[in-house]
């Protein structure tokens, strides 16, 4: 193994972006996964960069100074306009220190982007990043900064690179991400999902290719409720090669949300942990055959935070790092730890369900 | 909603003494379907549509045996008179009726004698689009609830407000197709996790037809 190849961004003040204890959103699941991966003996210690600090100025890049400052006062636990900045709603509360919380989560972002662009390494993970809901003015969707479209333009603007964004959760990232770049013919988003006929946030339709410029470097694919593995694959596989093919990227930018999964609460698709085996091979494949292995993952959802987020995360750093899976049964030590504060018994091994 | 709301007042018109070959390119170079004939005082006094265009077409093949003799026969021979119209501060579904009943896709906007807009099927659709909520991150729920006087939708309301959910649209429909007993709801809510709100209902008169999990997962 070629420990040097990828880095794994990570820093304990991730954990601080908590909304509260019933939230679906729990970003423990970074713990769970990093344990994981250390008890298997697949991370080790000198993989794992810590964030520096971004400059503020960097969230202006994406995002409204109004926005920014609410943010800020929220955090200070000042009372905001919750029906113009999305913040204090059911999905977005605000809580003590959410702007610190939010700025290191992005910072990670930036982080894996700086790690690949300067050559350190080929790739870069960010499991507490993939936050695609976000909007310039508001919160949406659990999302307060939105790290993607902040560390797409940092690439944009300090390497003019083109950026090939995929985008995995079972919700369409179309909100945010997608409408940050609509017009940018540089940017080229593709995104699979759910379809917003019941699914929040409701977009991610075919037919949005793009406006302007950036007029068919958009690409939607949603899936029906009870998706299996082989269809999604199959839609998946044929359309992220051609299509990446055809815009010929400089670097690739993923967002692996996990909610795809049958047992994710918030969703309806019916897949299994083998497509985020599948997933992170094929874009493996491509960063490798198109960008010199210039490629940058980052988490996103999974509301099963204990059966399947661990395990997906894994398998996806798993093959970042030296192009393998796991297989056959998972790590004792970790199953000890953990089946103790679990609500229902962990699952067994690596593969399959 | 009112027909001024969703109109579009940038109107393409033409005089009865155009030819048809001038309304065939605005047709094809604006991609539109209808123009207004208008007289020298801004009164509507007629409408063309492609079709009108097209129907006309043969009968004067007949007459003249060659294309050039069709187009340069003059809007007067072929425009629909008298024009159905509406005015600014007619209901938006009034127009919807009149497209149904007289299977019409246009009607120009008329106020004092004046053309001020037109609306076609498109721009209804567009208006319904946002009366249905669907231009707005949110979450789709249908809900299944008595039809009678008691509050029941206030009731339904409330459950979103306790859990502090923006409703972005609402709108009903009878279950089934003229059963008196029941209608449905269907919301379209701020929020990504409507889990707590789901469960809430559970115990009560409402029942969630939409989104629906399976009972039991095969794993
Ligand atoms: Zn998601």
């Amino acid at each position: 193994m070629n420990s040097k190849q990828t880095a794994f961004i990570y820093t304990e003040e991730f954990l601080h972006y908590s909304f509260h204890e019933e939230h679906p959103f729990n970003q423990n699941r970074l713990l769970l996964t990093k344990d994981l991966l250390e008890m298997s003996g697949a991370l080790c210690q000198d993989q794992i960069i810590e964030p520096q600090l971004i400059d503020e100025k960097w969230l202006y890049a994406v995002h409204s100074n109004d926005y920014v400052e609410a943010v800020k006062q929220a955090s200070n636990g000042q009372e905001i306009d919750q029906h113009k900045y999305g913040i204090g709603t059911h999905d977005t509360p605000g809580f003590k220190h959410m702007y610190e919380a939010s700025l290191i989560t992005a910072s990670g972002s930036l982080e894996a982007c700086y790690q690949v662009l300067s050559g350190k390494v080929k790739h870069a993970l960010n499991i507490a990043g993939g936050l695609h809901h976000g909007f310039p003015t508001r919160a949406s969707g659990f999302c307060i900064f939105n790290d993607i479209a902040i560390a797409i333009q940092y690439i944009r603007k300090n390497y003019n690179l083109k950026v090939l964004y995929i985008d995995t959760d079972a919700h369409h990232g179309g909100d945010g991400v997608q409408q940050c770049f609509y017009d940018d013919p540089n940017v080229c988003t593709v995104s699979f999902h759910e379809t917003g006929r019941y699914l929040y946030p409701g977009t991610g339709k075919i037919s949005e290719r793009g406006i302007k410029g950036g007029f068919g470097y958009c690409f939607n694919f949603p899936l029906d409720a009870f998706t299996e593995d082989q269809s999604y694959l199959e839609v998946f596989k044929e359309s992220i090669e051609s299509i990446t093919e055809y815009f010929k990227p400089d670097i690739i930018i993923s967002q692996h949300g996990v909610d795809t999964h049958a047992l994710d609460p918030l969703t309806h698709l019916h897949c299994t942990l083998h497509i985020f085996e599948e997933i992170p091979k094929i874009i493996n494949k491509l960063a490798h055959k198109y960008c010199d292995g210039k490629w940058v993952a980052l988490g996103g959802g999974g509301y099963d935070i204990w059966r399947v987020v661990p395990r997906a995360w894994a398998q996806l750093w798993r093959v970042m790092n030296d192009d393998q899976i796991f297989e056959g049964k998972i790590n004792l030590d970790w199953l000890d730890k953990w089946n103790k504060l679990a609500p229902f018994p962990l699952p067994l091994r690596m593969a399959r369900l | 909603m009112l027909v001024k709301d969703i109109m579009k007042t940038d109107v393409i018109t033409l005089t009865a003494n155009a030819t048809v070959e001038e309304a065939l390119h605005l047709l094809q170079k604006n991609h539109i379907r209808h123009i207004p004939i208008i007289n020298e005082s801004n009164h509507v006094i007629g409408i063309i549509s492609d079709r009108d265009v097209r129907d006309a077409s043969p009968s004067f093949l007949e007459e003249h045996n060659n294309r050039g003799g069709i187009l340069t026969r003059t809007i007067k021979e072929i425009m629909s008179t008298p024009v159905v119209t509406t005015h600014p501060y007619e209901f938006f579904e009034e127009v919807a009726s009149i497209f149904y009943q007289k299977e019409f896709a246009c009607l120009p906007v008329v106020r004092d004698k004046q053309l001020v807009g037109i609306v076609t099927e498109k721009d209804m659709l567009y208006a319904f689009i946002q009366l249905t909520g669907t231009h707005s991150p949110s979450t789709q729920l249908e809900i299944k609830v008595p039809d009678q006087i008691g509050g029941v939708l206030s009731d339904v309301c409330q459950y979103f407000t306790k859990r502090n959910i923006k409703i972005v649209s609402v709108y009903s429909y009878p279950d089934p197709p003229k059963d008196v007993v029941y209608k449905i709801l269907v919301f379209r809510i701020q929020t990504m996790n409507p889990m707590p709100v789901v469960k809430d209902f559970q115990n009560t008169d409402y029942q969630i037809l939409y989104p629906y999990w399976e009972d039991n997962h095969e794993f």
